[in-house]
This record gives structure tokens, sequence and C-alpha cells, in this order.
């Protein structure tokens, strides 16, 4: 359902034009679960990006489910964003002025769903994932774990057919970590294409399919035998 | 996205930035708030102008000896000046069915004198009806007798200064005094009234036209009030008195006659135009207050970035977000509009209690004008910073912590 053909990306810094992604070709079936790994600078949030139509290419096609994304306007980006991709940050990226299901609320906002079915579908994503209690709550009065559970509830909120998770664990303490990674994988196997950057081997090797991102190439591309 | 959430999200942003919001409030508040005020002061000094000339008579008629426009008159070549009006020339005007009264004027400024004090003050000769032309009213006594204008009888009546000034606390009325070189008997004195545009009636003595006449040595007249009918006749009122006295002066039209209303025009049109200067200054202060709403959202869209990086990451569409930022300065503008609205009417109404004489009444022109003025301004600066934060590039404002 994603596929990268002769994708390239170049930064111009100062008069030096630095390649942050060179010739990636990738195919990423419905419902796979992949790891992109890699040392600092290796590309991989670029690809990660590049594949949430927040970054274009200088060159190559990005097709996403059969048909080409790569020049659609901004505005029909942002449309595509909002129906089929969700972004889960290393810093939550909350809205600190509103409430935890307000956060939730903002893609179904920007969608335009009437108030009622708002209603509905964020009260069931808070049950979901264990936010009862807290839903009025700010940012700044909910722990690291929480705060990430919202960010995933509003990834999931428009029911996106792939997440991309850059770092979702950074910035929390281990057992935290654990709680959302299983979060995440939990919805993988509901069927979601899950895209994980990070750079910790122990997360990334719990996906079913770990990339490797060395200098803006694809240098592995394992697959677990199960 | 709907309306109400824009609206909704775009205050819920306002209410986040307490002390921001409330300062740009104020800014906007005061603009709108002078405008108000300043114009209402305006249209009150009119309102009061306008009233003023109200009362000093109804369909007022006003002439005077000469042309007012100067250009291309051989007269002055010629050496040749207006011709003097006359008390005849005054008596002659009602024939006119479109004149209901006349009062000739005659005025001069002469020593009067009482037995222990005396004063310079100025004179006026009339006649009996300038009491009703004026809309003058008697404080003790009677006015100007009637009978023969031409005949000049010894009587006078005084401003209510002049009988203070003159007798104290002694009566006046009945008393002889002494005008310039010739005696007159006090037979009235005027209801105090102060100013009713350019003569004080407190300050003057009133004499019968005849005997002014004698006192300066004059034949001629100064003005001839005339009162005309109703008001649709004072065009023709005006006709008429053109038209007698050019047949009187062989058919040179060299008299003026202005009616009430051309005189209160021009008072009308200055007043207006320094209304809408003072207007204008204070729409100054709305335009930087619409930059300072400029300011602010510039600053709350470098304070936001990570915001709107993660509004279009979550699929908000450049057109939406610009939305979004317009949603907030409108909403700012419209609550700093209303609060400067209501303080200026406030601030009208206590200005109104403060001098009861002046209508202190803010123009409805200029409230809206104010209002939109303000709308207008606080959005379209807002543009640049909507534009602003639409084009940042979300990959960069997320990165940034």
């Amino acid at each position: 359902m994603i596929r990268l053909e002769g994708i390239q990306r170049i930064f111009q810094v100062g008069d030096q034009a630095v390649h942050a992604l060179r010739d990636i070709d990738l195919s990423i079936g419905a419902g796979e679960y992949l790891s992109i790994m890699g040392p600092s600078g290796s590309g991989k949030s670029t690809l990660l990006n590049m594949i949430g139509l927040l970054d274009r290419p200088n060159a190559g096609i990005y097709r996403l489910d059969g048909s080409d994304v790569t020049g659609l306007s901004d505005q029909e980006q942002a449309r595509v964003r909002r129906d089929k991709i969700g972004f889960v940050f290393q810093f939550f990226h909350l809205i600190p002025r509103l409430s935890a299901a307000a956060n939730i609320e903002l893609p179904l906002l920007l969608a335009g769903v009437p108030a009622d079915q708002r209603k509905t579908r964020v009260d069931q994503l808070i049950v979901d994932f264990g936010l009862t209690g807290r839903e009025t709550h700010r940012p700044d009065q909910l722990s690291g774990g929480q705060r990430q559970r919202v960010a995933i509830a509003r990834a999931t909120v428009m029911k996106p057919s792939v997440i991309l998770a850059d770092e979702p664990t950074g910035n929390l303490d281990r057992a935290t970590g654990q709680e959302v990674m299983s979060i995440l994988e939990g919805l993988a196997a509901g069927g979601v294409t899950l895209l994980l950057v990070t750079h910790d081997p122990e997360i990334g090797n719990r996906a079913s399919r770990k990339l490797r991102l060395v200098d803006g190439r694809i240098v592995a591309d394992e697959r677990a035998s199960s | 996205m709907r309306t109400a959430d824009v609206l909704r999200f775009a205050s819920f942003s306002l209410v986040g930035a307490r002390t921001r919001t409330l300062l740009m409030i104020v800014a906007m508040a005061i603009g709108v708030a002078a405008v108000v005020v300043l114009t209402s002061l305006g249209e009150g000094a009119r309102r009061y102008v306008v009233g003023q000339f109200s009362s000093l008579g109804t369909h007022l008629l006003i002439v005077f000896p000469g042309r007012s426009e100067t250009t291309g008159n051989p007269g002055m070549l010629l050496g040749e000046t207006p011709r003097d009006l006359t008390l005849d020339d005054a008596l002659t005007l009602t024939r006119s069915r479109a004149i209901r009264r006349i009062a000739p004027l005659t005025v001069g400024s002469a020593l009067v004198t009482t037995h222990k004090r005396n004063r310079e003050t100025p004179v006026l000769g009339s006649t009996a009806d300038m009491l009703e032309i004026r809309q003058m009213s008697m404080g003790q006594g009677q006015f100007l007798p009637r009978g023969d204008p031409r005949q000049a009888s010894p009587v006078c009546v005084l401003g209510a200064k002049v009988r203070k000034e003159l007798f104290g606390s002694q009566p006046a009325v009945g008393e002889w005094l002494r005008i310039g070189d010739r005696r007159f008997r006090v037979i009235g004195v005027l209801a105090s009234q102060g100013q009713s545009m350019g003569f004080d009636t407190d300050e003057l003595v009133i004499v019968p036209v005849a005997s002014a006449q004698m006192l300066f040595n004059t034949s001629s007249l100064f003005r001839i009030l005339i009162e005309a009918r109703g008001r649709e006749s004072i065009a023709r009122a005006k006709q008429d008195a053109l038209d007698i006295l050019a047949q009187r002066h062989d058919g040179e039209k060299d008299v003026t006659v202005v009616t009430q209303d051309a005189i209160l025009a021009t008072f009308d049109r200055i007043l207006r135009a320094l209304t809408l200067a003072v207007a204008g200054i204070a729409a100054i202060s709305l335009a930087v207050a619409g930059i300072l709403i400029m300011n602010v959202m510039l600053i709350a869209v470098s304070q936001r970035t990570q915001e709107i990086g993660l509004l279009k990451a979550i699929g908000a569409a450049p057109a939406q977000i610009r939305a979004l930022f317009f949603a907030e300065a409108a909403v700012l503008s419209f609550t700093g509009a209303l609060a400067g609205l209501l303080l200026g009417l406030l601030g009208s109404f206590v200005i109104g209690r403060i001098y009861p004489v002046l209508p202190v009444i803010p123009p409805w022109w200029a409230v809206a004008a104010a209002f939109c003025t303000a709308l207008v301004t606080g959005i379209l600066f807002s543009v640049a910073p909507a534009r602003r934060a639409s084009r940042l590039d979300p990959v960069e404002s997320l990165a940034r912590h």
C-alpha cells in the first residue's frame, strides 16, 4: 500500500547539499509492523516525514494506496494526512491549553465531523486507552505515559490505515515505554500499518520487519521469520 | 471544519493567552471609545449651535446693505457705495404677504449715565416687534411701545446686567437716565437670558429705532430682521424682500438677504467638518490598535509554531490554519470594539452629565464607523500573521522545542 520509488531528498545547508535520502525504493504492505533504525542523521525521520506527507521528495514517486500522492497540492496532502495517516511524536505535541478529550478530538474538528459523533468517538477512545477520569485534565496535569496515550488516541481517532511513530518511547521511562509499545502493537495487530522510528534496538527488534538506514540509504531490510 | 468549531478553537486560544488578549482588547477599546466620545462631543457642539440659532427666532431672515458678492461690481470702480437701508425701506417690507413682521435695527455705542454711575453700552434701536422676533422676554415693565416707528419717544429698555450695574438694588423702571446727550425713561427690563448668538441681550440698552437714529445721527439701518409667516414662506419672503428693496432702490439690487437656514447650514457644515476631523484623528488610534493586533498575532504565530506544525500533521489544510488565526483576530477585534463601544457610550453619558448644556449623543454613523473600522483593521492586519502561520514548514516547526 505504500510504494516509494527512487525517492531523493536533498537539503541545502549553506552552500553544501546534504543527501538525507538517496534512491529509496521501498514497498510496505497493509498491516505491516515495521521499524526504522539507524544512527542520528541517517534520514530515519526524513523518511517518516516523507511517508507522512509532511515533506516532499526532490525526486521519485510516492504511491499511497495505489495513487501517486507526490504531486498533490498542500491542501490535498493535508486531506490525505487527515484521513489516512496518524502521527505519534516523541514530544507528544499536545496543545497545552486544551483538555485531554479536546486534544483527542482535534482531527475530528478539522474534518468537520458533527459534535455528537465526535463525542461518541472520543469517549470510546478514552475508555480504550485507559484515560477514564482524565478527560478534562490538561496535558500538564498528566503523566508522560498518559500524555503519549492521549497522543496515540489522537492519532487513531480518524481510524487511519497508517500510524507513523517517531521515537514514541524516547521521552518515557522504561516501564511506561513498554506500556506505550504494547498499545501501538495492539493497533498493529488490529490491522493498522505501523511504522516506528527508533534508535533503541530493543524496541526496534520487536517489529516484524526491520529497516536499517545509514547515510540516507537502506542498508538492511530484514523480515522476522515468524 | 465547522464555523462554530473555528470560533470556539480561536476563543480558547485567546483565553489561553489571557494577559495578551486583555491588553489587545484594551488597546482596541480605547481606540473605539475615543472615536465615539470625540464624535459625540463634536455632534454635541453642532447640536448646541443649531439649538442656539433656533432660539434666535423661527423663520428668520436678515437683510443687510450691500451685495455679498464682490466680483465684477462696477459700482466699486465708479466710487459708488451701496445705498443705505432706511426705516422706510423696512416698513415697506410688511407689504409682502409672506412676511409676518419686521424689526429694523440700528446699533451704536453710547455712554449711559444715571445720577451716580455711567457706563459705555451698546445701544440698539428697534421696534416693538423685536421682542417676538428675537423671542426675548421681559423681566419687569414693558417693551418698546407700539405706534409709529418714525416717532422718537424718549423711552428705553435695559438688559438685566446693565440694569444691575446702573441701578444696583434700586428699582429701575420709571427712572430717568441719560444716553449720550438725551434723556430717556426706563420702561422695562429684559429677563436675563445670556448670550444668544452674537448679541448679549443682558448688556444691551434698547430704544425706539427713531431715537437711536437721532442719537447716532444717522438715517440708515444696520439690519432689518424679517420673520416669515411660516417655514415654507421663507424663500418667498426672501424674494419679496429683494424685489421690494430693489424697486425702492431704483432697480438696484444692493442688499443681501440671508436666511437663518443659510447661516445655520454654514455652521452645520463647519462643525460637521470639525467632527469628522476629530473622528479622523481618533481613527488613527484605531489603526494603531490594528498594528498592535498584527504584532501580537505575529508573536502568537512564532510562539505557537509547534501547535501549527501539529495541526498540519494531523491534517489541517493551509486555508484552515489561516481561518483559525483569522478567527482569532476577528474575535479579538470584535470583543475590543464592543468593549470600546460600551466605554465610549459610558464616557459620553458622563460628559453629558458634567456639561448638561451640551447634548452629547454619539452619532450613529460614528458608532457604526468606529465599530467597523476596528473590525476591519483587526482582521486586515491579521492577514499577514495568518499567512505566515499557514506557510510554516511542519517538519521544522515540530522539530523545534
